[in-house]
C-alpha cells in the first residue's frame, strides 16, 4: 500500500509531471544546440563555396559557380581524386575480405589465444596514427621500398581491416549458426553452404564494412602524409592547397562536394549497418582486452 | 558445435591411411587449426605491416642520423637528446664532472666505506635530480611539448565527453521513435573529410574569418578579436568538435543497455532524479564514458593536423615535432625516439586511467 502511494506521489502528482517535462525541454534545447555546434562549422564550407569573393568573410558578396569551374578544371585535383578512389576501392575490398575471414574465425571457432589475437588485430585503432605512419615510413626506407600509392594502401589496410573485423564480428554473432549446420546436415557442401546461407546472411555487414572502410581510406590523411610518394591522394592534395589563399575557394567547393557525396554514402551505410549491426566504435573498444 | 566441412574418412580396422589424408582429417577436426587458418592472412598483415615496423622503429630510435644516412651503432643518444635537448657527448661531459664532484666523498679516507657510499647517495640523488630538472626547465622542449600535448588532449577529452554525455542521454532516454535518424544526424558530418572539418574552424576563427567578419558586419564589434585563432583554445575547440561522434556513440550504447527497471527500482526506493542519475545511470554508463575517453584521447595526442592549422606557435603539439623530424628537421632517429617515448607515455597514462576507474568502481561497489 505504502509503496504504491509513494509511487503515486512520485509519478502521479501534477508538480512532478511538469518538472519532468521542463527537464526534457532543457535536454531538447541542449540537443538542438549541440547539433548546431556539429553542423554550423561544416556548413560554412558549402555556403562560402558559392560566394563571389576570394576572401572567406561576411558579408556575402554574390552567387557564383566560379570556384566549382576552377575545381573541375584543376588537373592535380582530378588526378588526386582518381588516386584516392583507386586506393579506397582496393583497400575496402581487401580489408573487408580479411576482416570477414578473421571475424568468421573469431565467432565460429574455439581456439587458444583468441583474445590476444583479436587485441593484436585491433591495435591500429588504439595507437596514434602518426606512430603507425612513421613506423611504416621507417621500414619502407630501411627495406628500400619506394613510397607510392601502394604504401598508402598498406597503411590504410591496417586500420580498415580492424574496423571491418569489428563490423563483421557483430554481424556474424547476430545470426544463428545452426543455420549453417542445418545446411551442412541437409547435404550441402561447404562452398554452397557459404554461398546460399552464410553469404546472404552476412551481406548487410559486408556492405556496411565496404562502405565504412572505403570512407575511412578515402578521408585518411595522417598515414597518407607519411607514406605518399609522388602521387597524391585527395586529402594530401587538399593539404597542399590550404597554404595558398587564392586556392581556398576551390578547396571550399571541393569540400562541399565531398560533404554532399559523403552524406549520401554515409546515410546509406548507416541505414544498412544499423539494420543488423550496432555500434562499431563501441565494439572496437570493448573488444580490446584491457 | 563445429561445422562439418567435408566427410572425414573414418579409419576402419587396421587400414592405414595415407599421411595427407590423416593430416587432412586432423586439420579439419581441429577447431584451433581451422580458426587460425582463417585468421592467418589478417595476422600476417598485422605482423608484417604493424609489429615488424614498430619493432624496427624502436631499433631505429637507437641509431644516429648522419646527414642523409644512418649510423647503425647502438646508442641512447636520441633518448638523452629528447629529455635534455643536449647532445650525447656534451651531456656526458657535464655528467663526467658532476659525477666526479659527487664521488669526492668516496675518496675521503676519514669515513668508513659504508658511510661514504651513504653520503654519495644522499648528496648524489638530489643533485642528479636537480640537474635534470634544471636541464628540463631550460632546454628540454620535447618533454615539455609531450606534457603539453597530453594536457591539451586531456582538456579535449574532458570537453568532448562532458558535452557529448547529455546528447547521448537525450537520444537514449528521451527519443522514443526515430533514434536512427538522430544517430545518423550525429555521425554524418564525421565521415566527411577530417581536414576540411578542421579547416572550417580555421576560416571561422581567423582574424578576418567568419566569426569576426560576421560580428563586425552586424556592428557588434569594431575590431576583430585577435585571440581566437592560433591558440590552445582554438586547438581544444576544434578537436572537441572533430571527435564529438566518437564520444557520443559509445556513451549512447552503454546508456541504451541500462535496464530500465533498475531506474524504476531506484525511484521506488526513494531516490530523486538527481540521486538516481548519480547512483544508477552514471555508474552504469561508465564503460561508455571510458571507451569514449580513450577513443578521443588516443588519436588527439598524436594529431598534428589541427595544431598545424589552428594552433599557431602556442598550440604546437608533440605530433608536429615528430612530423617535422621526419620532414624538414630530417632527424629520423630522434623522431623515432620521440614517438617511442610518446607511445610509452600514452600507454602508461591509459593504464593508469583504467586502473583508477577500476579502483573507483570497486569502491562504489
Amino acid at each position: 500500500m505504502t509503496a504504491v502511494a509513494t509511487a503515486e506521489r512520485r509519478f502521479g502528482g501534477l508538480g512532478a509531471a511538469t518538472a519532468g517535462r521542463r527537464r526534457v525541454n532543457g535536454l531538447v534545447i541542449y540537443a538542438i544546440s549541440y547539433l548546431a555546434f556539429i553542423y554550423v562549422p561544416v556548413m560554412f564550407l558549402p555556403l562560402f563555396s558559392f560566394n563571389d569573393s576570394i576572401y572567406i568573410a561576411f558579408p556575402l558578396k554574390g552567387f557564383t559557380f566560379e570556384w566549382y569551374h576552377q575545381m573541375v578544371n584543376s588537373r592535380g585535383l582530378v588526378q588526386a581524386l582518381q588516386n584516392s578512389l583507386k586506393v579506397a576501392a582496393i583497400v575496402s575490398v581487401l580489408s573487408t575480405i580479411l576482416g570477414t575471414l578473421a571475424a568468421k574465425a573469431v565467432t565460429r571457432y574455439r581456439m587458444p589465444g583468441k583474445a590476444p589475437a583479436v587485441g593484436f588485430i585491433l591495435i591500429p585503432l588504439v595507437i596514434p596514427g602518426i606512430i603507425v605512419g612513421i613506423a611504416l615510413l621507417v621500414i619502407a626506407n630501411v627495406v628500400g621500398v619506394p613510397l607510392s600509392l601502394y604504401t598508402i594502401g598498406i597503411g590504410h589496410m591496417l586500420e580498415c581491416t580492424a574496423f571491418s573485423m569489428v563490423v563483421m564480428i557483430s554481424r556474424l554473432e547476430g545470426f544463428d549458426k545452426n543455420l549453417e549446420e542445418a545446411s551442412l546436415d541437409l547435404g550441402e557442401n561447404a562452398w554452397s553452404t557459404f554461398r546460399r546461407v552464410t553469404f546472404p546472411l552476412a551481406i548487410p555487414g559486408l556492405i556496411a564494412s565496404l562502405l565504412l572502410t572505403f570512407t575511412i581510406s578515402f578521408d585518411e590523411f595522417i598515414l597518407a602524409f607519411f607514406l605518399a610518394g609522388n602521387e597524391a591522394t585527395l586529402p594530401i592534395y587538399i593539404w597542399s592547397q590550404l597554404r595558398f589563399p587564392t586556392k581556398l575557394p576551390s578547396v571550399l567547393a571541393l569540400g562541399a562536394c565531398i560533404l554532399g557525396v559523403s552524406f549520401i554514402v554515409v546515410t546509406f551505410a548507416e541505414w544498412v549497418r544499423r539494420r543488423g549491426v550496432k555500434g562499431i566504435q563501441v565494439k572496437a573498444v570493448s573488444e580490446v582486452p584491457r | 558445435m563445429a561445422e562439418r566441412v567435408a566427410p572425414v574418412p573414418a579409419p576402419v580396422g587396421k587400414v592405414r591411411l595415407g599421411l595427407t589424408t590423416r593430416l587432412r582429417a586432423v586439420t579439419l577436426r581441429s577447431e584451433p587449426i581451422r580458426g587460425y587458418a582463417l585468421l592467418s592472412p589478417t595476422l600476417g598483415l598485422m605482423i608484417l605491416a604493424l609489429a615488424l615496423p614498430i619493432g624496427l622503429l624502436i631499433t631505429f630510435s637507437f641509431w644516429t642520423q648522419v646527414y642523409l644516412d644512418f649510423d647503425r651503432s647502438f646508442t641512447f643518444g636520441r633518448y638523452i637528446k629528447f629529455f635534455t635537448n643536449t647532445e650525447y657527448s656534451k651531456f656526458f661531459e657535464s655528467w663526467y664532472w658532476i659525477s666526479l664532484a659527487l664521488a669526492i666523498p668516496l675518496f675521503v679516507p676519514a669515513f668508513p666505506w659504508k658511510r661514504r657510499l651513504g653520503a654519495l647517495l644522499i648528496v648524489g640523488y638530489p643533485a642528479i635530480a636537480f640537474y635534470l630538472i634544471g636541464l628540463s626547465v631550460e632546454k628540454a622542449i620535447y618533454p615539455m611539448l609531450l606534457w603539453k600535448s597530453i594536457k591539451i588532449s586531456g582538456a579535449v577529452t574532458l570537453a568532448t565527453v562532458v558535452l557529448a554525455y547529455p546528447m547521448a542521454y537525450f537520444i537514449a532516454f528521451h527519443v522514443k521513435k526515430n533514434k536512427l535518424i538522430w544517430l545518423i544526424l550525429i555521425t554524418v558530418p564525421f565521415w566527411t573529410s577530417y581536414l576540411l572539418r578542421v579547416f572550417a574552424w580555421k576560416i571561422i576563427l581567423g582574424y578576418n574569418g567568419v566569426f569576426n567578419s560576421g560580428l563586425m558586419s552586424l556592428g557588434l564589434i569594431e575590431e576583430p578579436f585577435m585571440f581566437l585563432l592560433y591558440s590552445q583554445f582554438a586547438v581544444v575547440l576544434t578537436l572537441a568538435h572533430a571527435w564529438a561522434a566518437f564520444a557520443i556513440l559509445p556513451i549512447y550504447v552503454s546508456l541504451e543497455k541500462i535496464d530500465r527497471s533498475l531506474l524504476e527500482a531506484a525511484t521506488d526506493l526513494g531516490d530523486g532524479p538527481v540521486a538516481r542519475f548519480l547512483r544508477v545511470t552514471l555508474p552504469l554508463s561508465m564503460p561508455g564514458v571510458i571507451a569514449a575517453s580513450l577513443l578521443v584521447f588516443i588519436p588527439t595526442v598524436g594529431d598534428y593536423v589541427t595544431p598545424n592549422l589552428v594552433g599557431g606557435t602556442t598550440g604546437i603539439m608533440i605530433g608536429n615535432i615528430i612530423q617535422s623530424m621526419f620532414g624538414k628537421a630530417n632527424n629520423w632517429p630522434l623522431g623515432g625516439a620521440s614517438s617511442v617515448i610518446s607511445m610509452i607515455a600514452i600507454t602508461a597514462l591509459i593504464c593508469a586511467f583504467l586502473w583508477l576507474t577500476k579502483r573507483m568502481k570497486r569502491q562504489i561497489a
